[in-house]
C-alpha cells in the first residue's frame, strides 16, 4: 500500500556542516516527485534520509501518519533504485528480484509468480537466468526497478537512475519508468539532476539548492512562472538582462539600460516602483527582426557573434548594444542564416517573460504557484 | 537511535575484540622483544647487546652481508624479470599460458628446497660437481655469496614478471603510438617511455624482491656455509650453545625491524614520488615473435625458467635414489619414504595440514573484518588497527618467531611448544597480504549494493554473509590461496617455535637436511613441492592468470 510523505523542518548536519538547514515538504500518496538541483544541493542527501541510510539530525519524517525518523531502513518498506543500480552480481537476475521477498519470508510459490510478474513488466523475463554482468545498463536498470517493486514497498526511491545510461537509452528508460509507476501506482521519490528528465517525468518537481527548496511545484509552473532568479536558470536557458521596473499612471513598464520600455502587467500588485530587476527571457521569447525599414522601432539593437544550425531551429549568440550579451532562437528559414556582423533588433514576449527583483531574486510575477503542501488529490488517485 | 547503536555495537565489538588479538598477540610481543634488547635482569637498560654487535665485525658484517645478497638479487631480478615481463607481454610467446604457471610454481616453491635442489646438483658430492669432476673440473661450488644470490634470484625474479605483467597490462596502447609518432621507438622508447611509466611498479617489485631476499633464511641457512646473513645470525644467536641467549638475539630482532623498517620507508617515498594512475582503454597487443629475435626471446624465457624449475624436479627423483645418509648409491627404492615416515613424515604432513588450514580460516575471517572495518567504519581506531596489522610486513620471519617465543614463554601466557603458537606465527605474518587484498576487494564493492539488500529487509549481518562477502570472495579467495602456499612452505618461524609434537614439513626438510640424511630430506622435500603444486592448481582454478597478484 503507497503512502503519503510529510516532512517536517528536516535538518541535516555532518559534523559542523549544515548541509540542510530547515526543509519541509509533503508528497501526495501515489505521486511523482523529483528532486531537482545541481550537484551538492542536498538532493540526495535528502532521500537517504527518507530511505533511512542518512541520520536525520532534526525534524520530523511520516510516512502516512506514522513517524519513521528512527526505522530501520528495512522496515521501512522502501524500494530502492540507484545510481549504479546495485545489482547483486553474484547472482542470477531471478535470484537478484527474489531477494526482499526471500528475506520477507514470502511463500515460495508466491516468490515465483511475483517474480515472474515482475520481470515481465520490465521486460527482463528472457533473461532471468542470466548473471548480471552479460546485461546492458538498461537492462540492469529493469532489474533494479523490478527488485525494487516486487516487495510491493510504500515508496519508491530512485537516485539519479537514468544517469549512468547513454542519452537515448535515458530517455526510453524515463518513459518506462513513468508508465510503470502511473500502472504500479506508488508514491514516488525521484532525485536527478537532469532538468529535462524531471520536467519529462514529474508530476512535481522540488528545485533545490544548498538544502534549500527554491521551488516546488507542477513542471509547467517550474518552467513558466519560476519562484526566484535560480530556478529560472537552473530549469531551462535563460537570458539575463538588467531592467528597471516603472509603474505609470497606473500602467506598469519595464525599462532597459539602452532606454527600450515595454508594457509588463502581469506582476504582482505590491511590486515595488522604481526598482531594479532583473528579466529573464527565454531564447524563445526574444524576438528577432533583422534590421531595416520593416524592422519595429523600438527594441534591443544587437549584433550577431554566431550561429548555430539544428534543424528545427537556428540558434543565434547575439551582443546587445547595452553590452549584454544573449542567445536566441528563431525557427530555422528556408533562404538563409543570419551571417555573423548582422545588425538586428531583438524585442521581448511580454506574456512569456518574467523579472525578478535584482536585490532578493525573487519573481515579482503574478501567477507563481510555489507550495511545499501536496496539492488535493488528483482525480484518479485513490485515497491514501 | 536503537537500531543504529546496536549496528555499532556489533561492529564497535568486532573493533575492539579485533584490536584486543593485536595488542595481545602483535604489540605485546614486540614490546617483549624490546624489553628483552635493552633491559637486563641484573643491569637494568643497557645497550650492551648493541654494543657486542657492532664491536665485532662477525657480527655486524653479517648485515653488510644481508644488504649485499639481497641488493644483487634485487638487481638481477629485475634485469632478468622486465625483459621476460616484456616478451610476455609484447609479443605472442608459444605456450604462454605454460610459461606462466611454471613462473608462478618458481616463486611458491618452498624457499630452501631450491637451495637444497642446488646442493644435490652442485653441491659437495652433487650430480654437476661431480660430473666437472671427471673432466678435473674443480672448484665450482655452490657454496656462498653467489649460491645464495642464484636460488633467491631463481625463487624470487618471477615477482617482478608478476608486477610488471600487470603494469604493462595497464598501459594504452595509444601511448605506444603517441610515442612511436614522435619518433621515439625500439630501444629507447622501452626506456623513455615503458620503463618510466612502469616505475612505480618496478619499485614495489623491486621492494618486494629485497624483503623478501633480506628475509630469507632457507636458503642461506643451507648453502651460505661461511657466508653467513642477517636472519641466520638471529637463529644462530637464539640457539646458541651456552643457551638461548635472548638478550642478544632480541637485539638483533630489533636491528632487523630497524633495518627493514626503512627501506620501506625509503620505498614508500620514492612511490609516492612516482605515483599516478593508468588504465587501459587500448591494451597492448601482442606482436608476433617471428626470426632469430622471437627465437631468443622464446630461448630465454624456458631457460630462466627451466634453470629454476628443473633442479627442483630433480629433488622428486632424488626422493626414489637409495642413499646411506648423504652417500649416494646405485638403484632405487622406497627406502627413504620408510625412513621418511619413522622421521614422522606423517605427523609432519597432519601438522601441516592443521595448521595452514587453521590459520587460513583465521586470517580469512579477520582480514575481511578488518577490511570491513576500515573500508565501511573508517575511523581513527580502526585506522589504527589496519596500520598496526601491517607491521609484520617489516618483520623477518624469524623475528616474529623469536618475539613470540620471548612473550609466551613464561604466565600469564604459556604458549611454546603448541600448535596455537604456530598458527599464531603464521597469522601475524600474512595478515597483511590478505588484509590488503581483501581491502582492495571491499573497496570495489558499492556501498549501495549493501543498501539495496538492507532496503530490501535484510539484515546487517545477512547483508555481509549473503552479498558482501561473496562479492568479495574471488579476490579474497585467491589471496588467501596464495597465502596457503606461502603457510605451507614457510620455515623461518617454524624453525624457532618448533617442537616435536609440533613438527612440520618444511622444518623436517630442514632437519634432514641439516642432519645430512640427504634421501629423507628429498622425500620431505617433494612431498612439500607436491602440496605447493596442489595448490597452485586449485588456486589456478579459482583464478584468471591475468589477475594473478602477489
Amino acid at each position: 500500500m503507497s503512502v503519503g510523505i510529510k516532512i517536517k523542518d528536516a535538518v541535516k548536519k555532518y559534523g559542523q556542516n549544515t548541509v540542510i538547514p530547515d526543509l519541509s515538504l509533503n508528497i501526495r500518496n501515489g505521486e511523482l516527485f523529483t528532486l531537482l538541483g545541481p550537484s551538492g544541493c542536498g538532493k540526495t542527501t535528502l532521500l537517504r534520509m527518507i530511505a533511512g541510510f542518512n541520520s536525520i539530525e532534526g525534524g520530523e519524517f511520516y510516512f502516512n501518519d506514522k513517524q519513521i525518523n528512527t526505522m530501520d531502513p528495512g522496515k521501512r518498506n522502501i524500494g530502492m533504485v540507484f545510481q549504479n543500480y546495485a545489482i547483486f552480481p553474484n547472482m542470477s537476475v531471478r535470484k537478484n528480484v527474489e531477494f526482499g521477498l526471500k528475506t520477507k519470508k514470502v511463500p515460495p510459490e508466491t516468490i515465483k509468480e511475483e517474480t515472474d510478474k515482475f520481470l515481465k513488466l520490465v521486460h527482463v523475463d528472457q533473461y532471468a537466468d542470466r548473471m548480471p554482468d552479460r546485461l546492458s545498463g538498461g537492462q540492469q536498470q529493469r532489474v533494479a526497478l523490478a527488485r525494487a517493486l516486487v516487495i510491493r514497498p510504500d515508496v519508491l526511491l530512485m537516485d539519479e537512475p537514468l544517469s549512468n545510461l547513454d542519452a537515448k537509452l535515458r530517455v526510453e528508460m524515463r518513459t518506462v519508468i513513468k508508465n510503470i509507476q502511473r500502472d504500479v501506482g506508488i508514491t514516488t521519490v525521484y532525485v536527478t539532476h537532469d532538468q529535462e528528465e524531471a520536467m519529462a517525468i514529474s508530476d512535481r518537481i522540488a528545485v533545490m539548492k544548498d538544502g534549500v527548496i527554491h521551488h516546488c511545484g507542477k513542471p509547467k509552473d517550474i518552467y513558466q512562472r519560476p519562484a526566484d532568479l535560480f530556478v529560472a536558470t537552473f530549469i531551462g536557458k535563460s537570458n539575463l538582462l538588467k531592467a528597471r521596473f516603472l509603474t505609470e499612471s497606473g500602467r506598469h513598464y519595464l525599462e532597459f539600460l539602452n532606454g527600450y520600455r515595454v508594457p509588463f502587467e502581469k506582476v504582482l500588485k505590491n511590486a515595488p516602483d522604481q526598482s531594479d530587476v532583473v528579466v529573464s527571457a527565454r531564447p524563445e521569447e526574444l524576438l528577432v527582426h533583422p534590421a531595416g525599414e520593416n524592422a519595429p522601432k523600438e527594441g534591443l539593437r544587437a549584433v550577431i557573434s554566431d550561429s548555430v544550425f539544428l534543424g528545427l531551429n537556428t540558434h543565434y549568440f547575439v551582443k546587445l548594444e547595452t553590452g549584454e550579451e544573449a542567445e536566441v532562437i528563431q525557427e530555422s528559414r528556408i533562404d538563409s542564416l543570419l551571417p555573423p556582423g548582422s545588425k538586428i533588433i531583438l524585442t521581448l514576449n511580454v506574456e512569456k517573460a518574467n523579472a525578478f527583483d535584482a536585490q532578493t531574486t525573487k519573481s515579482i510575477m503574478e501567477g507563481v504557484n510555489n507550495s511545499t503542501d501536496a496539492p488535493a488529490e488528483a482525480v484518479n488517485g485513490e485515497e491514501g | 537511535m536503537d537500531t543504529t547503536k546496536k549496528r555499532l555495537g556489533f561492529w564497535s565489538f568486532v573493533s575492539f575484540g579485533i584490536m584486543a588479538l593485536i595488542l595481545l598477540f602483535l604489540v605485546y610481543p614486540i614490546f617483549g622483544l624490546m624489553k628483552e634488547a635493552f633491559f637486563t635482569q641484573g643491569s637494568g637498560f643497557t645497550l650492551d647487546a648493541f654494543q657486542k654487535f657492532f664491536s665485532k665485525n662477525y657480527y655486524y658484517q653479517t648485515i653488510g652481508n644481508s644488504f649485499q645478497v639481497s641488493l644483487a638479487v634485487t638487481v638481477i631480478s629485475l634485469l632478468l624479470g622486465i625483459p621476460f615481463s616484456y616478451f610476455y607481454t609484447f609479443f605472442q610467446l608459444k605456450g604462454k599460458k605454460l610459461l606462466f604457471v611454471l613462473c608462478l610454481l618458481c616463486t611458491l616453491s618452498a624457499p630452501f628446497i631450491g637451495a637444497y635442489s642446488w646442493i644435490l646438483l652442485m653441491g659437495n658430492s652433487g650430480l654437476v660437481t661431480n660430473f666437472l669432476k671427471t673432466f678435473g673440473i674443480t672448484g665450482i661450488s655452490i657454496y656462498g655469496f653467489g649460491g645464495i644470490v642464484l636460488v633467491q634470484t631463481l625463487k624470487l625474479f618471477p615477482l617482478v614478471v608478476i608486477y610488471m605483467n600487470g603494469a604493462f597490462r595497464d598501459i594504452d596502447n595509444s601511448l605506444m603510438e603517441v610515442a612511436e609518432s614522435m619518433g621515439c621507438k625500439g630501444v629507447k622508447r622501452f626506456f623513455k617511455v615503458l620503463m618510466t611509466l612502469t616505475m612505480p611498479t618496478i619499485l614495489a617489485a623491486a621492494l618486494l624482491v629485497f624483503m623478501r631476499a633480506f628475509a630469507d633464511f632457507g636458503t642461506p641457512a643451507l648453502i651460505g656455509q661461511g657466508f653467513q646473513t642477517f636472519p641466520v645470525l638471529i637463529y644462530n644467536e637464539y640457539l646458541s650453545e651456552n643457551g638461548a641467549d635472548f638478550h642478544f638475539a632480541a637485539a638483533i630482532s630489533f636491528i632487523a625491524i630497524i633495518v627493514t623498517g626503512v627501506i620501506f620507508l625509503i620505498q614508500k617515498f620514492a612511490t609516492n614520488k612516482f605515483s599516478f594512475t593508468m588504465s587501459a582503454l587500448h591494451p597492448i597487443e601482442p606482436k608476433e615473435a617471428k626470426g632469430a629475435g622471437g627465437f631468443l626471446m622464446h630461448a630465454f624465457c624456458y631457460l630462466l625458467v627451466a634453470i629454476a624449475l628443473v633442479p627442483q624436479i630433480y629433488i622428486i627423483n632424488m626422493s626414489f635414489r637409495n642413499y646411506n645418509n648423504s652417500i649416494l648409491r646405485p638403484g632405487y627404492s622406497l627406502v627413504n619414504y620408510q625412513k621418511a615416515i619413522q622421521k614422522m613424515l606423517y605427523r609432519s604432513i597432519g601438522n601441516t595440514i592443521v595448521i595452514s588450514v587453521v590459520t587460513l580460516a583465521i586470517i580469512i575471517v579477520v582480514a575481511i573484518l578488518i577490511a570491513y572495518l576500515v573500508v565501511r567504519k573508517g575511523n581513527v581506531f580502526n585506522n589504527a588497527i589496519d596500520t598496526i596489522s601491517m607491521l609484520p610486513y617489516i618483520m623477518p620471519g624469524a623475528v616474529i618467531g623469536i618475539s613470540l617465543v620471548i612473550a609466551f614463554n613464561k604466565s600469564p601466557f604459556v604458549l611454546n611448544g603448541t600448535l596455537a603458537i604456530m598458527i599464531i606465527a603464521l597469522v601475524i605474518r600474512r595478515m597483511p597480504f590478505t588484509s590488503r587484498s581483501a581491502t582492495a576487494a571491499m573497496m570495489k564493492i558499492p556501498e549501495s549494493i549493501e543498501e539495496a539488500a538492507v532496503s530490501l529487509g535484510a539484515s546487517k549481518l545477512k547483508t555481509l554473509v549473503r552479498i558482501t562477502v561473496p562479492m568479495m570472495s574471488s579476490g579474497v579467495i585467491s589471496g588467501a590461496v596464495l597465502s596457503w602456499v606461502s603457510i605451507i612452505t614457510e620455515m623461518s618461524s617454524g624453525v624457532i617455535l618448533y617442537n616435536n609434537k609440533t613438527i612440520t614439513l618444511t622444518v623436517s626438510t630442514y632437519n634432514a637436511i641439516v642432519r645430512g640424511t640427504f634421501g629423507v630430506a628429498a622425500v620431505f622435500a617433494a612431498v612439500t613441492t607436491v602440496f605447493t603444486v596442489v595448490c597452485l592448481f586449485i588456486y589456478l582454478k579459482f583464478t584468471k592468470i591475468e589477475d594473478v597478484k602477489l
